[in-house]
């Protein structure tokens, strides 16, 4: 077994820590401050190949695999989790599921120009009043002739006013055996008729990222653009939040390594009683724990990034990386303020941000109450994993850079 | 259009030098980069070869794990990467440095130009590139801002960033050219560049393969030591009012002899 990651996602890794340390960290404060996604941050990351780093190429993407996009998210999560969040949803919720899920003609229409960022998509599938509960959700779609007409309300959608693109899960039939079996998928253009987006201030943390809802009111959204059939909707919902939960996973292992490396550095230069306060004992359990639960959130995110390679279905371990690693998130970001006593209480640290962006990553893309059913599920054997319609694509080198 | 990036494998910008009891001088364990000065010359380079066409060697003299930094400058763009790696050049100095990159440059087949950073981050006395010039024979540009290819002619004009201000200077090719910031930041490596970066192989040369023994060390370190540390006192000037404060902060400020 080698554990060592290839000269290829060292170089992926080095390569998104400059771009988010020398662009973002000098300017995220700003930002987080007057409660504004960094205007040029999507753009940037477009343009470096980010925005499609684990699409094949033909479809416009960068071709690495999806360990890289694992390793970018902890980057950009260890500037900010603004940064992590749009990976989450372009790549996780939109266009991963796009790959799975949608036809030839799907991919060359939406996929190649939002792998080249050209096209910014979101995930919408929480409204008002569901969450945890997907298949409670009332947004719907009639079908009229080549059409669905879509009505109703999504919450909680991050990126929701910067997106062209949303993957909207809806209802298409109330009357369904099971509400989950009433449930399609749509790729809907945000610039329809009848689409209105909005943002939501005041929120504890992710400041600097754009959460928003998004309304459709008679909204003609063309039969081409259901993504599988009608009904799966459900099934391509959990797809897409394999596909973002990975993405959170990975991106708080950054966080929790953001929050160590803080704490190691301010604790090596902080003194009290005539010492740096890294020399005593009781700091060092505090490192000691948050070097351990980055270790333990890397390779779990690691170990689904290698089943995702492989074309594994891994909601399991995904779950675990996801549950683990936000809850560790929050515990470092927690002692790293306490850590640095007073000063890690204002912003003029950025351990404060560190805690307040990750408290959002244990409630959404599946909080941590549904993780644990997910994993109790699978380990009473109440819960398996039957055969989707489209699996998982595994990555293959030579396809995915042809 | 040719170009040759020469570039170096330097510590870390926050290494720290450590004196061993022997006297042997090593940067611990701080990661080893490509010379972020280094990194405008391959910028530069890839600027004139999208510019112009053409490709960008990087050439590099450095152990084993140097071949890092060319695979930078490959994931940057440059096309090819050439390493001399010999370990008769331990402690080698900038002369015979520039000794053994002319002979590795007239193997490569020469060049129109050859592009170096300012200083490395380590020696830093930025004297390789212009001794490196005279062992081609070739013109030295050092400093250079901005570059201009002029037609067929083989002409290069380049605006050198001096402390007094710029300088237009021209020369003919090939020439070895000093770059400094104002070429422009250094992009990032692309993914593209990453995959071939990383499936890359890079020759190695010895001395032997460029037909020269190794060069005499001329010059080297007497002493080592890390700049010495300051110690920054914060002092809280507190007064009944705001005049009171500004007097006070002006006698400590003329006391202390800052103005």
């Amino acid at each position: 077994m080698d554990f060592s990651l290839s000269p290829e996602h060292e170089m992926t890794r080095k390569m998104v820590r400059d771009f988010a340390q020398k662009e973002i960290a000098p300017v995220i404060k700003e930002y987080d401050r007057k409660q504004e996604p960094i205007p040029f941050a999507l753009k940037r990351m477009g343009e470096l190949g980010i925005l499609g780093i684990c699409i094949p190429v033909k479809y416009g993407g960068a071709g690495m695999d999806y360990i890289a996009l694992g390793l970018a998210c902890e980057e950009l999560e260890a500037v900010d989790t603004s940064l992590r969040v749009v990976m989450s949803v372009h790549m996780g919720l939109c266009s991963l599921t796009l790959l799975q899920w949608g036809t030839e003609e799907q991919k060359q229409k939406f996929l190649v120009p939002l792998a080249r960022g050209e096209k910014i998509g979101c995930g919408a599938f929480t409204e008002p009043g569901m969450g945890s509960d997907v298949a409670a959700m009332t947004t719907t779609a009639k079908r009229d002739g080549d059409y669905y007409i879509l009505n109703g309300e999504k919450m909680w959608i991050s990126i929701a006013s910067l997106a062209d693109l949303a993957m909207v899960t809806v209802k298409t039939n109330p009357a369904a055996r099971k509400p989950s079996e009433g449930l399609s998928t749509f790729i809907v253009d945000l610039h329809s008729d009848g689409v209105k987006t909005g943002d939501i201030h005041g929120k504890l943390g992710v400041r600097a990222g754009s959460t928003g809802w998004i309304s459709f009111t008679d909204v003609k959204v063309p039969v081409a653009n259901r993504i599988g059939e009608e009904g799966e909707g459900f099934k391509i919902t959990m797809s897409a939040f394999d596909g973002g939960r990975y993405t959170v996973a990975s991106g708080a292992a950054g966080l929790v390594r953001a929050s160590l490396e803080a704490s190691v550095s301010y604790a090596r230069t902080r003194k009290t009683f005539g010492k740096p306060i890294a020399e005593h004992q009781l700091i060092q359990e505090k490192i000691a724990k948050m070097s351990q639960d980055y270790e333990i959130s890397h390779l779990l995110y690691l170990q689904a990034g290698w089943l995702k390679n492989l074309g594994k279905r891994c909601t399991r371990e995904i779950s675990f990386a996801k549950k683990f690693a936000t809850e560790a998130s929050f515990n470092a970001a927690n002692e790293a303020i306490q850590i640095h006593g007073a000063y890690g209480f204002s912003d003029e640290y950025d351990v404060e941000r560190y805690l307040r962006n990750s408290k959002g990553a244990i409630i959404y893309e599946g909080s941590s109450e549904v993780q644990v059913l997910i994993q109790a599920g699978y380990a009473l054997g109440l819960r398996e994993d039957k055969p989707l319609r489209c699996e998982p694509p595994a990555y293959d080198e030579k396809e995915w850079q042809s | 259009m040719k170009i040759i990036a020469c570039i170096k494998q330097v510590p870390d910008s926050e290494a720290k030098v450590k004196v061993a009891d022997d006297g042997q001088v090593t940067w611990g364990e701080a990661p080893l980069v490509i010379n972020p000065f280094d990194e405008y010359a391959v910028e530069g380079a890839l600027q004139q070869k999208e510019a112009n066409g053409g490709t960008v060697v990087a050439l590099c003299i450095g152990p084993e794990s140097a071949k890092e930094a060319i695979k930078h400058a490959l994931a940057m763009g440059a096309d090819e990467g050439v390493l001399v790696s010999d370990t008769a050049l331990e402690g080698l100095d900038s002369a015979g440095a520039a000794r053994v990159l002319a002979a590795a440059i007239n193997k490569i087949g020469g060049a129109d130009m050859v592009m170096f950073g300012r200083q490395t981050l380590d020696n830093g006395s930025g004297l390789t590139p212009p001794q490196t010039a005279r062992a081609l024979g070739w013109p030295m540009l050092g400093w250079v801002g901005q570059i201009k290819v002029e037609g067929p002619s083989g002409s290069v004009q380049v605006e050198r960033v001096l402390e007094e201000g710029r300088q237009s200077v021209k020369a003919n090719m090939p020439a070895v050219l000093s770059i400094v910031q104002s070429i422009g930041e250094p992009r990032y490596p692309s993914f593209m560049g990453i995959r071939k970066a990383s499936k890359a192989t890079i020759p190695v040369w010895s001395l032997a393969d460029l037909g020269i023994s190794a060069p005499t060390t001329v010059v080297s370190r007497a002493e080592i030591s890390n700049p010495p540390t300051r110690e920054t006192v914060c002092e809280f000037i507190t007064g009944e009012t705001p005049e009171a404060i500004a007097e006070a902060l002006a006698e400590k400020i003329m006391a202390e002899k800052v103005l």
